[in-house]
């Protein structure tokens, strides 16, 4: 499923139709939401340079993390950065936000542009547009777009602004695939459902063991924690263009580099519907046995009949 | 920053690793604090061994509470204090000025966005071996949003900006909040938004069993790994906190 995500990122938008969208949203009790962001993003960066994509150039939104952080992970995923500069750029919402900033000097880079006003959505939409722009020029050729928060936009900014500027990326003609993170905890349902609205794809990350008190984990239950920490369920649903819904799932593992998605085990410790231990004997009788043990006539069975038979002869 | 001022190293230290770019943030009860765990990390960049700068930042106590805490645990803050190592902002008299009306020019938050300001520019004037070692610690930042008036934005941009210096100085960031203020809360946006922005998240919590004289709580810590190791760290131990310092141990392992 992931892997589906990832390939209608890469092949983007059909003519006459607004671009492929994924929202990639996680809780507190399975907080891979960023994990599985990076994986999509390395993969469309890849195919990107590849030249298998329809877009030629990404640009990521970076409110969550330094532009110097994605160039490092890019590296260490094996993506090329030397020529960066001519495929990717960073909107650096992360490092002066709101300008407090001001006077001190920022790290500057080819590839990061910075940007000290995120409540002004207005210029957020046309610095993104103008940044793809630059990279693929005005033409036909087109880019994508990733935001690494849009739960951080929306502290910043109304959910109607942002919504908006979603929705106007999706629109445009040069945008080929938009992907965006947000964390479902932190907004009310309705705030969330407005996002998923304008997503062809929501990919959701839940943890494998729903405890007893939903979001907050219980830590008296720290063994369960502890094993299945670093996994999780992968739902995706799919809008189709035809109305239809699809939905799958997977489970989600965050390892040492990498983020692997499995399909869901019927064998899994934690999610055996019986609890029952591994032990060296049967715990539980066959269909045989159960059969033979329903026709074994026991010492005191059928005594009364028995008396009543022996009294009447 | 070294990983532990040549100090012996405990559960909590090992559970913790390195604290040098980090974002720790520590969370607790009425029932149990963490008060000590905050101690502790203080006690530690401040080791003769390590060459950590301290920026603390209270909205709780003043200056001669730590003091009095960290003397029991031999650590002399005051001499700290005047060898420049230990910077403390009294913020306990702090109150936001500013209107609070959708005006982007009148909701600046001057006094977090001076606080910040005070913070970077100190950093900034540091000596070049000591920028790069510098731990702020924040005690602790739900007084923080009752001194901002209740405003969680002011606040969560403050401890952004703190965490952008973990990501271009190095800087260590130590927040101490109070998850049960928040449990009634429908939706606890600011303890929330810290778990997420945290690389190291510790939480107090009292024993599932109740009150115990030998055992004062218990310690889960959840290291999200920086990137370049190992991922998704869970420890969980108990802990008793003594006079002069801190027992930490596993559930049944002390006789």
């Amino acid at each position: 499923m992931a892997d589906s995500i990832c390939r209608a990122l890469r092949d983007g938008a059909l003519e006459g139709e607004h671009a492929p969208a994924l929202t990639i949203k996680d809780n507190i009790a399975s907080p891979f939401g960023f994990d599985v962001f990076s994986h999509v993003l390395s993969q469309l960066s890849s195919n990107i340079l590849a030249g298998k994509s329809q877009s030629r150039g990404l640009v990521l939104v970076a409110f969550r993390r330094s532009p110097s952080f994605y160039v490092d992970f890019l590296k260490r995923k094996g993506v090329d950065i030397s020529s960066s500069h001519k495929w990717i750029q960073i909107l650096d919402c992360y490092s002066d936000p709101l300008g407090w900033k001001d006077g001190f000097s920022l790290e500057t880079s080819n590839v990061a542009s910075s940007c000290k006003n995120v409540k002004d959505v207005h210029k957020l939409l046309s610095t993104i547009i103008e940044l793809g722009q630059g990279l693929v020029g005005q033409g036909k050729v087109r880019f994508s777009a990733a935001i690494d928060s849009v739960s951080e936009m929306v502290r910043h900014a109304s959910v109607s602004s942002v919504s908006g500027l979603l929705s106007n990326l999706r629109s445009h003609d040069q945008v080929s695939s938009i992907f965006w993170l947000l964390h479902s905890d932190l907004h009310e349902d309705r705030v969330t459902a407005a996002f998923e609205y304008l997503s062809t794809m929501v990919a959701s990350v839940e943890p494998l063991n729903q405890f007893g008190n939903g979001q907050r984990s219980n830590m008296n239950t720290f063994p369960l924690l502890e094993q299945s920490f670093a996994k999780g369920k992968f739902h995706v649903r799919f809008k189709r263009r035809n109305g239809r819904v699809r939905v799958a799932c997977e489970e989600v593992r965050v390892e040492q580099s990498d983020v692997n998605f499995t399909s869901v085990s019927s064998d899994n410790g934690m999610i055996n519907e019986g609890l029952i231990p591994k032990v060296q004997f049967n715990l539980q009788l066959s269909e045989k046995e159960r059969i033979d043990r329903a026709n074994v006539v026991l010492p005191f069975e059928h005594q009364g009949q028995m008396l009543a038979k022996l009294w009447t002869d | 920053m070294e990983d532990n001022g040549g100090a012996p190293s405990n559960l909590l230290d090992d559970a913790v690793g390195a604290l040098a770019g980090r974002f720790v943030a520590v969370e607790d009860s009425v029932e149990t604090s963490a008060a000590f765990v905050l101690h502790h990390l203080l006690k530690r960049a401040l080791s003769p061994l390590s060459p950590t700068v301290v920026l603390f930042v209270s909205f709780a106590h003043p200056f001669s509470h730590y003091d009095r805490i960290l003397r029991k645990l031999g650590c002399n803050l005051a001499a700290q204090r005047d060898n420049k190592r230990f910077f403390f902002f009294d913020m306990l008299m702090w109150e936001y000025q500013g209107e609070r009306i959708r005006d982007e020019e009148k909701t600046r938050g001057d006094g977090l966005v001076a606080l910040y300001g005070e913070i970077q520019k100190l950093i900034s004037d540091l000596p070049e071996e000591r920028k790069n070692s510098v731990t702020i610690m924040i005690d602790d930042v739900s007084l923080m949003e009752v001194a901002a008036k209740g405003s969680t934005n002011l606040v969560l941009d403050f401890l952004h900006y703190c965490h952008t210096l973990t990501s271009e100085l190095g800087c260590s960031l130590v927040a101490l909040n109070h998850g049960d203020i928040y449990s009634s809360t429908e939706r606890p946006t600011l303890i929330l938004q810290m778990e997420y922005l945290a690389g190291i998240l510790i939480k107090a919590e009292p024993l599932a069993t109740g009150l115990a004289k030998d055992v004062h709580g218990q310690l889960t810590v959840l290291n999200r790994g920086d990137g370049q190791g190992s991922r998704y760290k869970l420890c969980n131990f108990h802990f008793k906190v003594k006079e002069n310092n801190v027992e930490y141990f596993f559930p049944g392992s002390r006789s």
